[in-house]
């Protein structure tokens, strides 16, 4: 099958946008920012999720692709210049349908907390659906935020990451051309 | 939007040394306080002025940013009037003096008096990102006590100048507790800008290009200056009114007038000065 190759339409100025608007969402919680939205993206990545990855990710870094995205592997191998790893354990960015099993992941150490993984999960909607709480750093009150698509024990297995800090994992969820991030330091209920 | 120089990269960086510094910025914002080595780039500024910030400045800048620098709160100095013209040139952004219509701010060794927004970023240039250096020389043991948080140390040299003094003798780089979690250098702000770094509503970068780290504050995050229950954090201020504006609540500069000795005190805030002149404000020197 031939591979698309089309990327960002302005490699330079497209991947600041992107940055800037992923930079936001891990600065406010739950904030969401639109993406990616003249992206050809691979059929099974969602705007928002190709845009991240065409921005953060290089032969400097390493990402694990969910087998539910195998036909994004020859785009990313293309675009980003690195060849996705078999092993999700080791990866600094994981690309997911679902939220992954959080503890099988890379959380960091405790001297470079920094060295763990951020999750890009593709989810069904953001603004809509489940109702969350969140309270942490970036939020002057808590917060509300909705999304569609994360599993019913999300808070839980939040919950058992947020405690690792200042180790643990980083989400940005996309849906469509629209993306969230929820930072290790928060502290989620609800759902 | 200016002419940009041709034949350099948007905002001089290359685009992989952009993603790296990137990647670092998100691991920063998400473990507040928290140092994050990086690869620094070779710059064409040399190390003091300001190459930490100007490569953060250089991984965050877009089209649309309106950028403001300050040198000791003054936007006239050689060394801010050289960075935002590098900025203007290689990245073609429009720069600003005026505090409240800057995107990004980039700053070496003040906060502005005006309070910052949500829609800022306050990017500081770091000479010394380690806290702990004065007190421990070797990194690797740092980075242990860091991760151990175990910050008794410095409790204990700031104790020894209360004993020694009656107060802490730190009137710069006043060290500070991130979010409950990490000792942060501030970068030499003077100890009077401290309050404002908690719950800042702007998100705060801090980038040292010699010391190759990068951190974060993410806005609305507290930020307690270290100190003790009989002994609070105290912020000085020079006693007396700015004589140009007639502030009594800005950080003061005192500078020498004549050659006699005569001084004045003047807010170093030139941008805030300025306003305060311009809505009619007036100090007994003006
Ligand atoms: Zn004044």
């Amino acid at each position: 099958m031939p591979v698309a190759l089309v990327g960002f339409a302005d490699p330079v100025l497209d991947a600041q946008a992107c940055f800037r608007a992923v930079l936001d969402a891990m600065a406010r919680p739950g904030s969401i920012h639109q993406v990616g939205g003249t992206l050809v993206a691979p059929a099974s990545l969602c705007p928002a999720a190709a845009a991240v990855v065409l921005a953060l990710v290089d032969g400097e870094t390493s990402i694990f692709i969910d087998p539910a995205f195998a036909d994004a592997a020859d785009w990313v191998r293309f675009h980003c210049g690195v060849a996705p790893t078999p092993d999700a354990s080791v990866a600094a960015f994981v690309l997911a349908p679902d939220l992954p099993d959080l503890r099988s992941l890379s959380c960091g150490s405790d001297e470079g907390p920094e060295d763990s993984a951020t999750v890009i999960v593709q989810v069904a909607a953001l603004g809509e659906g489940a109702v969350y709480t969140m309270m942490g750093p970036g939020l002057q009150y808590p917060r509300t935020f909705r999304a569609t698509g994360l599993p019913v024990d999300f808070v839980a297995r939040w919950a058992e990451n947020h405690k690792l800090f200042p180790r643990g994992i980083d989400l940005i969820l996309c849906a469509g051309d629209r993306l969230a991030a929820l930072p290790r330091s928060l502290s989620i209920t609800g759902g | 939007m200016n002419e940009i120089l041709q034949g350099y990269n948007f905002a001089y960086l290359d685009e992989q040394t952009k993603r790296m510094l990137r990647r670092a910025l998100l691991k920063a914002v998400a473990i507040p306080g928290h140092q994050i080595p990086f690869g620094s780039r070779e710059m064409p500024l040399p190390y003091g002025w300001g190459t930490g910030g100007i490569q953060v400045t250089a991984a965050v800048l877009g089209p649309n940013d309106v950028l403001k620098v300050i040198d000791q709160g003054a936007d006239d100095t050689t060394n801010a009037v050289s960075i935002r013209r590098f900025f203007a040139k290689t990245a073609g952004v429009a720069t600003t003096t005026d505090t409240a219509t800057a995107t990004i701010i980039q700053t070496r060794h003040r906060i502005p008096e005006f309070p910052l927004s949500e829609n800022q970023i306050l990017v500081y240039q770091v000479p010394q990102p380690e806290p702990l250096s004065k007190l421990e020389p070797s990194r690797g043991e740092t980075r242990r006590m860091h991760a151990l948080a175990e910050y008794g140390s410095m409790h204990v040299r700031l104790y020894e100048d209360i004993t020694r003094f009656g107060h802490v003798a730190i009137s710069y780089d006043y060290p500070v507790m991130v979010g409950g979690r990490y000792l942060m250098a501030p970068s030499p702000i003077p100890a009077f800008d401290n309050p404002k770094l908690h719950m800042m509503p702007a998100l705060q970068l801090f980038g040292a290009g010699r010391e190759k780290r990068i951190y974060a504050i993410p806005p609305y995050t507290n930020v307690r200056s270290l100190d003790f229950d009989d002994h609070p954090f105290c912020a000085g201020r020079a006693p007396h009114p700015c004589g140009l504006c007639g502030s009594e609540t800005s950080y003061l500069d005192e500078v020498v007038v004549d050659n006699k000795g005569g001084r004045l005190f003047v807010c170093s805030d030139t941008d805030y000065c300025e306003t305060r002149r311009a809505a009619g404000h007036v100090g007994a020197d003006a």
